[in-house]
């Protein structure tokens, strides 16, 4: 009678784990993300340096000094520092981006989902409208008339790139709410918002945690792109900023602008190798894809 | 295909436009300050007299609503406002550079859909093979990589290591009063890098998208009866899947051109190409926002159309939606 606790079902959440776990690319992507991560949260402490300072002479390359391995920008600011300290804006402006568009998207994608009808016309016709404004461009509009500063940025990309959540959580709800636990849940007498927020969101999380992981891929791209043209806030170091700074120099000095490239480059790689495992954790039937 | 469904596609899409003008509007009012020293552009360092008269022409001081008529009437009559850096009406200034973009954009779509279907096929051959594995790695690669930084990279190695391409501009200014074709050549030879540049992020996802569609098509009922018949390997790949398999690439291509234009903006930047983008971003530093909402206008609507355009062709693709509405 003992081993029949082997053949329990596991739970998703603890099925897609495992898949997860045996996911070699999406562990290297976990491991790449931590080490950023970790490096834009400490290596201000193990190694000194303010970005903004002024180090050394202009355009030294890397490894022409020992004290600054990666070398200094057009002004004789030290890459490291930048980089170090550039990371954080940018990690942050990118996660709270991305909540930013998963709570506009899922609540609009929801009510339009569970509803349909009128509601659903009405807020798809919205979401078509700001599909058609071109993300960048208008985030760069938003930046500028209310002013550069990280919440600015954040807030404007996330107003730009809800769409696609709001259409994918749409999509799940209608396929959930006819199903039957929903109608149970009805059944027993619960309200239109329990059975929004508590049936079926829940239900329809895993191809929304996908999503969200790659939205913040996307924000950090957003993010970037706009600190090189200028429109990040000019206080903060960022490897956006590093790039866009640095760009008319480039055919003096090829480093400034490309460790910054490769940290944005690695991040994003890094969260989308995860958001694929993650997709491949929660749909084991598409892996073959 | 029915005329009334092309009409009502074109009637929805002047009615987003419609949006896009109302919201111009409300963003110019939303913004902190007065409405007419916005207009004016900040950097202008606007007179009194200047600030009148746009209050005049915009009726700032009427009532909202009927400001948001003269703005939406101004503009139906093709009246975008005036640039006050550069004193020039701002649909001139746009219409000097939405050529290029246009010839940019469209380079790169075509670039990246043939290319990267063209991959996808190959890789959907072997599923497990070292084509396939190229094309997920590389799809996962083209993503990541910030557009702008491809093309400084590019910009890089062009400009000294191997200086086969062009990396600013759009024309060389000695071929000015060059003959039509010499233009054309001079011009298809500036275009190869910033095209290049755009096209790979979205290459890379055509191909991680075509290989998936035919991976699906491959296993279809009508490939077998294809292949039990005789055909060639490359009749069943191009002719019988590849048909299949082209909606959701279509699909994507249409919802795709937006990211297009979004990244236009920063590969004509980087490339000084002198498109609408390198005019938005010219105009933000300036804070010339008459140009930045023509800008926005004309970007949206290229995106209408290109919407529209694919809703066609999509009917035209697949025979099953043709009679329906």
């Amino acid at each position: 009678m003992s081993d029949m606790t082997d053949y329990k079902a596991e739970s998703p959440a603890r099925e897609a784990w495992r898949m997860f776990r045996r996911n070699v690319p999406a562990l290297a992507g976990v491991l790449i993300l931590g080490i950023i991560v970790l490096l834009t949260l400490y290596g201000q402490f193990f190694y000194a340096g303010d970005a903004f300072d002024v180090v050394w002479a202009p355009h030294e390359p890397p490894g022409a000094t020992a004290e600054y391995p990666l070398g200094t920008d057009y002004l004789g600011r030290d890459i490291i520092a930048g980089l170090l300290t550039g990371g954080g804006p940018t990690l942050a402006v990118g996660a709270v981006a991305a909540a930013i568009t998963m709570v506009i998207g899922i609540t609009l994608g929801a009510l339009a989902g569970f509803y349909g009808g009128w509601v659903d016309n009405l807020l798809m016709r919205i979401t078509e409208f700001f599909q058609v404004l071109p993300a960048l461009l208008f985030a760069m509009v938003l930046v500028t008339l209310f002013s550069p500063s990280l919440w600015t940025i954040a807030i404007a990309i996330g107003v730009v790139s809800w769409p696609q959540t709001a259409r994918l959580t749409r999509a799940e709800f209608f396929k959930i709410k006819e199903l039957e636990y929903v109608t149970a849940a009805r059944a027993i007498g619960a309200r239109n918002k329990r059975i929004i927020w508590t049936v079926i969101l829940p239900n329809a999380m895993p191809p929304l945690i996908v999503s969200a992981t790659l939205t913040i891929g996307v924000a950090i791209l957003f993010e970037a792109g706009l600190s090189f043209l200028g429109l990040g806030d000019p206080n903060v170091m960022s490897w956006g900023l590093m790039i866009g700074a640095n760009r008319e120099y480039i055919l003096d000095a090829w480093w400034p602008v490309t460790f910054p490239g490769l940290a944005i480059f690695f991040t994003v790689f890094a969260v989308s190798l995860i958001g694929d495992g993650l997709n491949d954790a929660f749909n084991p039937k598409l892996r073959e894809r | 295909m029915s005329t009334s469904f092309i009409l009502r596609r074109l009637g929805y899409g002047l009615l987003l436009m419609l949006g896009v003008v109302v919201l111009n509007f409300l963003l110019i009012r939303l913004a902190p300050g007065d409405p007419a020293v916005v207009i004016a552009g900040e950097m202008g360092g606007a007179t009194e007299e200047m600030l009148e008269s746009i209050r005049e022409e915009y009726g700032l001081n009427k009532p909202v609503l009927v400001q948001l008529w003269i703005y939406v009437s101004g503009v139906a009559q093709g009246n975008l406002g005036e640039s006050f850096f550069f004193n020039q009406p701002v649909s001139k200034l746009i219409a000097q550079r939405i050529g290029p973009t246009i010839l940019l954009v469209i380079s790169a779509q075509l670039l990246s859909i043939l290319i990267g279907v063209f991959l996808g096929v190959i890789a959907a051959r072997k599923p497990n093979g070292l084509m396939s594995g190229f094309v997920t790695v590389f799809a996962t690669i083209g993503y990541a990589v910030p557009v702008f930084w491809t093309g400084i990279m590019l910009i890089i190695l062009f400009a000294s290591a191997l200086p086969i391409f062009p990396v600013e501009g759009m024309q060389s200014v000695k071929l000015r009063d060059a003959p039509f074709f010499t233009q054309a050549v001079d011009v298809a030879h500036h275009l190869v890098l910033p095209a290049f540049t755009l096209a790979i992020i979205y290459l890379a996802q055509y191909a991680r998208l075509s290989r998936a569609s035919m991976l699906e098509v491959l296993g279809s009922d009508y490939i077998r009866t294809a292949r039990a018949k005789g055909a060639s390997e490359r009749s069943v790949l191009f002719r019988h899947a590849l048909r299949n398999a082209a909606l959701p690439i279509l699909t994507v291509a249409g919802l795709q051109f937006g990211n297009l234009i979004s990244g236009a903006l920063l590969v004509e930047t980087v490339f000084n190409w002198p498109g609408m983008g390198r005019l938005a971003f010219e105009s933000i530093l300036r804070r010339d926002y008459p140009t930045i909402m023509g800008v926005l206008f004309f970007a949206s609507a290229m995106v209408v159309v290109a919407n529209l355009l694919t809703d066609i062709s999509y009917r035209w693709a697949d025979p099953r939606l043709r009679g329906r509405s």
